[in-house]
């Protein structure tokens, strides 16, 4: 009773650090949190061994192929062999990437997390941002990696084919342009799931995003279905792994990844907006 | 505590020691709509700190919704919450001056208890010293590497327990905190928060149990439908909202009856020459009986139970009842602090 006297006032904790740390602390728990669900574990893993397991298999059955194939194919694969290596890797393992990004926000969620998290930082928006970093961070390092491992191992399948090595012109952003379109992914994915707060919602409307949306997209005539179908986020967003822009291609790689983050960053907004106002 | 001996005293605002006179929580005119559904209405309290105080009200009249105004969790249609004078969002590290427990879990089921209090902790700057102090408080120790969404409801309320004192609050702010306890988990709450309170700490704590309260908190706060009920301390909630009654038991009861009932008490034959009388004080009962040379066998005053007390006077805030009344009909507005043992004793009388 006597020890009430001597409480210190409540908000004004001793030593309160400056702003930098303060977000260092906060990607350092959303880190934990990464770390410490065995989903994201294993969606990395899955990541790993689909885009690499793809990249062999896709690689090995255009070898296996190649006298069967005719010119035109080939002529497509020579003219930037990087972009089919890492493209055959991540036409699957990006999926993961996908879910991986929705469940990171949806489901604390599902599950009521959100609530404690938004208690430790009310204010809100720095959470979303710690969280968005770090996964953005993580799916940049292993995509990466992933992503150098496919073109070396593709390259060395097709080796007797075509020739493609990290000196050639683009070659070598287009394999570093493999982890930062993942990354960028990632983000977009955790935009969605921010704004959907759904896990299977969330999950289905990226998906939709990256594999549904492209392909309705070309049924539309014309000019009009190439040019909705090349500023699509994930159309767009990949050809960043392309050496050079292909000559259907209406938007260099650059640009395309410009248009994906454009996407990105407009949804993330739309989630920070809603994460401020809605009830949590 | 200080308050113990005065809080008999009905009515008068009391002179307060220092710690009493700070307004820890206070809730301002606070209402929350959810689509045309009114959860939380025009309520207003304050909660000081060194005593535990019961937020107490029947399922659904807003309890945890107000908690979550409180939090800034919800935003307010009106009014204001603010804890320790500033709103919840503007607390620097709020773990370290507020502590909550949410009535819904608020833990990621795939994440291990250690984990997910590490996870908390790391936001706040809060030592790995001060975590495995927590675990081992609540009783975790030999369970805080396994996933949370394995654990008991028990288990869970410990967890959460454990979040909530992470960063050593001044504030305690727990929604029915002996959900899913066992009797042992019960005692062991109820120790803890009045230990808390008595180390001058503000505990607010909510629950649908009136005796559980009774035995726990020294004030209490009760609402029905979103609308504040009263406002005083336990004793003289229980003081004025339990019916007095008497029970007589004469040989001749019939006559009795006839004699109290004529002199205004409400009596009802229980057989076997007993009569349990209300609305009248068991001296006048004997007083009258011996005007009339009536033999009485027993004479003994009695309480309602405090359970059956408190839905009463409830029951027309019962967010499931039938036909319950209209909406403002039970209580008018907020009560001042010094006033609710007027408020209860009206709300008495009614009946």
């Amino acid at each position: 009773m006597t020890a009430a006297t001597a409480r210190t006032p409540p908000g004004v904790p001793a030593g309160a650090p400056s702003r930098g740390t303060r977000f260092t602390r906060l990607m350092l728990a959303e880190w934990t949190k990464i770390r410490s669900v065995r989903s994201t574990f294993w969606a990395l893993i899955l990541l790993v061994v689909l885009d690499l397991g793809f990249t062999a298999l896709f690689m090995g059955l255009t070898v296996g192929q190649w006298d069967k194939t005719d010119a035109e194919d080939r002529a497509t694969l020579a003219a930037d062999p990087v972009s089919s290596i890492l493209g055959s890797g991540f036409f699957l393992s990006q999926l993961t990437v996908c879910v991986l990004g929705v469940l990171v926000i949806a489901s604390e969620y599902s599950t009521g997390m959100i609530r404690a998290s938004l208690l430790a930082v009310p204010r809100r928006l720095p959470m979303l941002w710690a969280k968005a970093t770090v996964f953005a961070l993580v799916v940049l390092v292993l995509g990466t990696a992933v992503s150098f491992v496919s073109f070396f191992m593709g390259a060395a399948i097709l080796h007797d084919k075509v020739e493609v090595s990290l000196g050639d012109p683009g070659v070598l952003r287009a394999v570093i342009g493999g982890g930062l379109y993942l990354a960028m992914l990632g983000l977009f994915a955790l935009a969605v799931g921010a704004i959907v707060r759904h896990p299977a919602g969330g999950i289905t409307g990226v998906i939709g995003f990256v594999l549904v949306l492209a392909p309705l997209a070309q049924l539309l005539p014309g000019s009009i279905g190439e040019h909705v179908h090349a500023y699509l986020p994930s159309e767009a967003g990949h050809l960043i792994a392309n050496a050079h822009q292909g000559k259907d291609d209406l938007l260099t790689p650059w640009q395309g990844y410009g248009v994906f983050a454009l996407w990105t960053f407009a949804l993330l907004t739309v989630a920070a907006v809603l994460l401020k106002r809605r009830d949590a | 505590m200080a308050v113990r001996g005065v809080s008999v005293r009905p009515i008068t605002v009391r002179p307060l020691p220092t710690l009493q006179d700070v307004r820890m929580i206070e809730a301002e005119n606070l209402t929350k709509r959810y689509g045309d559904r009114t959860a939380v209405n025009d309520l207003s309290f304050t909660v000081v700190p060194g005593r535990v105080t019961g937020f107490l009200g029947p399922n659904g009249a807003g309890k945890s919704t107000t908690m979550r105004l409180l939090l800034g969790l919800d935003r307010p249609d009106r009014g204001d919450a603010r804890i320790g004078g500033r709103h919840y969002r503007d607390l620097h590290e709020p773990l370290r001056v507020v502590g909550a427990l949410l009535e819904a879990r608020a833990v990621h089921t795939g994440r291990s208890a250690y984990n997910h209090l590490l996870c908390l902790a790391q936001t706040q700057g809060v030592g790995r010293r001060r975590l495995d102090e927590v675990i081992e408080l609540v009783g975790l120790t030999g369970v805080a590497r396994k996933r949370a969404g394995g654990f008991s409801l028990g288990m869970g309320q410990r967890l959460g327990i454990a979040a909530a004192l992470l960063g050593d609050p001044s504030v305690l702010i727990l929604d029915e905190p002996v959900n899913g306890l066992d009797p042992e988990g019960i005692v062991w709450i109820r120790t803890l928060m009045q230990r808390l309170a008595a180390e001058g700490r503000t505990v607010f704590v909510s629950s649908h149990l009136m005796n559980e309260m009774a035995v726990t908190a020294e004030h209490l706060i009760v609402i029905g439908r979103g609308k504040l009920i009263a406002d005083c301390s336990t004793e003289q909630f229980i003081e004025q909202s339990t019916e007095k009654m008497v029970v007589v038991r004469s040989p001749d009861a019939a006559r009795l009856a006839d004699v109290l009932g004529r002199e205004g008490a409400t009596v009802a034959p229980d057989g076997d020459g007993l009569l349990t009388v209300t609305h009248m004080e068991a001296p006048r009962v004997g007083e009258l009986a011996a005007a009339e040379g009536l033999v009485l066998h027993e004479l003994t005053p009695r309480r309602g139970s405090l359970e059956a007390a408190f839905m009463e006077l409830t029951r027309e805030s019962v967010e499931y009842g039938i036909a319950a009344g209209p909406d403002g009909a039970l209580q008018e507005g907020a009560l001042p602090a010094g006033a609710p043992a007027a408020a209860t004793v009206q709300e008495g009388e009614r009946r």
